[in-house]
């Protein structure tokens, strides 16, 4: 029984973790539709930040995850407004091939400054170790990242439903013309969402470097884990990716524990079953955009 | 008229210092008088950093050694792999074919040290291996020959005693690939023969994100010991998860190869690594005064502590040396290849030879701790198995 609910809350905290690194993709691949597969290297920047700050700086770790955020949201706008907005007009394979390209650019710039080695970020003291909680150990770390995405998820979705920010967002992303005509100014909207993604995305990095490991590699080797939270639980909005997420993070933790042999496949079986059943993921539109 | 004149004048200037320099260039390197090393690593990729320690160590020889031997004058020339078996092979035949050389040298992971094989074969150029360590490398061509290790040297060794000093019950941990499956196979013969038992047996994918559950499997079973192989970058996240899980607390010890307590990273690891006990062929903290010269001349030039990687390609550089020593510049790949067997010296990780039969290193293996010495982690060596063989092959 303990095993059941140790392995239920590795799961939700895996989960939140992807969930934080990939929603910031599910924004730009479904609300603005543009394929973004340099997202990782927006987490890698801001692990790298994270790192740097505490590590070399000596900074709290708790003071540098917002610099995390503000940083890979900062690169985040900087680069939707000297390159991918030129591209939002562009095919598919366009952008595809930009973002892939920028993705190579970045693990190469990350190894060259940074060495290619594995780097760990120096955490307090407070924030290591398990505690026992009726038997069920709660590892100190993982909770943290369960309440901080926690939050998170609640806010977002706060801002997106309740908001005037958030109903110009729905408006620009539904019919972009009829937004524009009405005085909305859906290139700011979509610049604004985008650094947010990418900043979420830096968060994400920071968080999970003492769990996935953070080296120059990391928007290559995690690509394929967020786009299959955005393929499973489809685009159209948070609750779908969130969902996702949780339902992967605890699929991947117990198949691992339970068939150990087949651990590395349950991610994708749950993909492809998920898929057959429901081609536009879980909460994805019916009709085609 | 006035530009034009300028400009042909520092044509005139670049023309002769060109010539110049072709001059100075060409009288020392005419082609007979050169020995080519064509040294394929992974520079880039997950397994950059054996690529760079193994780089650096080379660079360190020849700054140490000088750069001639038995008269000719030995050229480096690196290709990088990214460990990708396809791109070894194209490098390995542009450098037999257009580069002409006569060693190929490096191959930081079995799959690519395996796709040159066929290659030295066909060339009959010496192929030396610096860093894979899987058994089966050298019976795949007569002209391999490797100054690294091989996975059954120290997976053995620890297997052996771990039974010997009260560890009764382990789980297994290890790398779904050949270099683990080798390690856990190894130690598995040597550990249940000597009357231990292995309470579970987990092998972890290789691009493994998150150990956590497999983790959690290993703390349920309650073993005296965890045995673990992880390629070298990725001990690191598990010696943190090991801690995070209170595996350390419920009394579980690590043991294994060295692997997962590469110097590399070590310093890195945190104190939750402190009293992991491995099995290893090289440890920076080894007392000789070779060692001792080699780690402080390393760390001056490139500022970092040298690995277990680094040594096999000081050790490699050496033997090519040691070989044309022998041959007096005789660069015909079966006569190297006769000359380097048997070969015998110090290295930093201590006394080592190459087996005349197998081509395959000799080494001692030492049984190390993790304790912290003047504020940094190390592995600090305490017991000795001398000379070992690779127990590995296949054709006994």
């Amino acid at each position: 029984m303990t095993a059941i609910l140790t392995n239920l809350f590795d799961g939700v905290a895996y989960g939140m973790l992807l969930f934080v690194l990939a929603c910031g993709l599910a924004v730009t691949l479904g609300l603005m539709n543009f394929v973004n597969l340099a997202h990782g290297a927006f987490a890698m920047a801001g692990g790298y930040v994270c790192m740097v700050l505490v590590n070399r700086m000596g900074w709290p770790f708790f003071a540098a995850l917002p610099l995390a955020f503000v940083s890979a949201a900062a690169i985040g706008i900087v680069l939707e407004r000297t390159l991918y907005r030129h591209l939002y007009a562009r095919s598919h394979l366009d952008q595809v091939l930009f973002t892939i390209g920028l993705t190579f650019m970045s693990v190469a710039a990350v190894d060259y400054i940074q060495g290619s080695s594995r780097v760990f970020i120096n955490l307090p003291a407070a924030l290591q170790g398990q505690f026992d909680l009726f038997g069920v150990g709660i590892g100190r770390y993982r909770l943290m990242i369960i309440v901080i995405c926690g939050l998170l998820t609640i806010a977002l979705q706060m801002v997106l439903a309740k908001t005037r920010f958030g109903s110009r967002l729905r408006a620009a992303v539904d019919d972009p013309r009829a937004a524009s005509g009405l005085g909305i100014n859906v290139p700011q909207v979509f610049a604004f969402t985008f650094a947010f993604g990418c900043g979420l995305a830096g968060l994400g990095g920071a968080l999970s470097a003492e769990i996935l490991g953070l080296d120059p590699y990391f928007p290559l080797k995690f690509m394929i884990y967020f786009l299959i939270v955005v393929t499973v639980g489809g685009s159209s909005s948070i609750t779908g990716p969130f969902l996702a997420s949780l339902l992967l993070g605890i699929g991947d933790v117990a198949g691992k524990y339970y068939v150990p042999k087949m651990g590395p496949f349950v991610i994708y079986t749950m993909m492809i079953v998920i898929l057959i059943w429901r081609p536009n993921g879980l909460f994805g539109r019916t009709a085609a955009r | 008229m006035f530009e034009r004149k300028q400009l042909s004048h520092k044509a005139t200037w670049a023309a002769a210092v060109a010539a110049i320099a072709g001059l100075a260039g060409l009288s020392p390197a005419k082609a007979q008088d050169s020995v080519k090393i064509g040294l394929i690593l992974p520079m880039t990729g997950g397994q950059a950093s054996t690529g760079k320690q193994i780089e650096n160590a080379i660079k360190l020889y020849m700054q140490q050694k000088g750069d001639t031997v038995a008269g000719k004058k030995i050229e480096i020339i690196v290709k990088d792999d990214a460990a990708i078996p396809d791109k070894t092979k194209t490098a390995a035949q542009e450098l037999i074919v257009n580069d002409k050389v006569n060693f190929i040298a490096g191959f930081g992971v079995t799959p690519a040290a395996l796709a040159a094989a066929p290659l030295a074969t066909q060339a009959k150029i010496p192929e030396v291996v610096m860093a894979a360590g899987t058994s089966i490398i050298t019976e795949r061509s007569p002209y391999i020959v490797r100054t690294s290790f091989t996975l059954a040297q120290s997976s053995t060794i620890i297997g052996d005693w771990a039974v010997k000093n009260g560890i009764k019950k382990v789980a297994t941990l290890t790398s779904d690939y050949a270099p683990g499956n080798d390690a856990l196979n190894f130690f598995k013969q040597h550990f249940t023969a000597g009357g231990g038992e292995v309470v579970e047996e987990v092998k972890v994918p290789l691009q493994n994100p998150d150990f956590a559950p497999f983790l959690q499997r290993m703390k349920d079973a309650k073993p005296d010991a965890i045995f673990v192989f992880v390629p070298a970058g990725q001990g690191g996240n598990f010696m943190k998860q090991y801690a995070e899980r209170g595996l350390d607390k419920a009394g579980i010890k690590v043991i294994g190869p060295g692997d997962v307590t590469d110097d590399d990273l070590l310093n890195n690891m945190g104190d939750a690594v402190l009293g992991t006990v491995t099995a290893h062929l090289y440890s920076a903290a080894h007392p000789s005064q070779m060692n001792k010269d080699f780690v402080a001349a390393y760390k001056k030039a490139f500022g970092n502590r040298p690995g277990f990687m680094a040594v096999g390609g000081y050790d490699g550089i050496h033997l090519i040396y040691e070989a044309l020593k022998k041959t007096s510049g005789d660069t015909n790949g079966d006569k190297l290849i006769e000359a380097m067997k048997g070969q015998k010296w110090e290295s930093p990780r201590g006394p080592i030879s190459i087996d005349p039969e197998t081509r395959d290193i000799v080494q001692n293996i030492y049984i190390r701790k993790v304790e912290k010495v003047d504020g940094e982690l190390y592995n600090v060596e305490f017991a000795t198995f001398e000379a070992v063989k690779d127990l590995g092959k296949t054709k006994k």
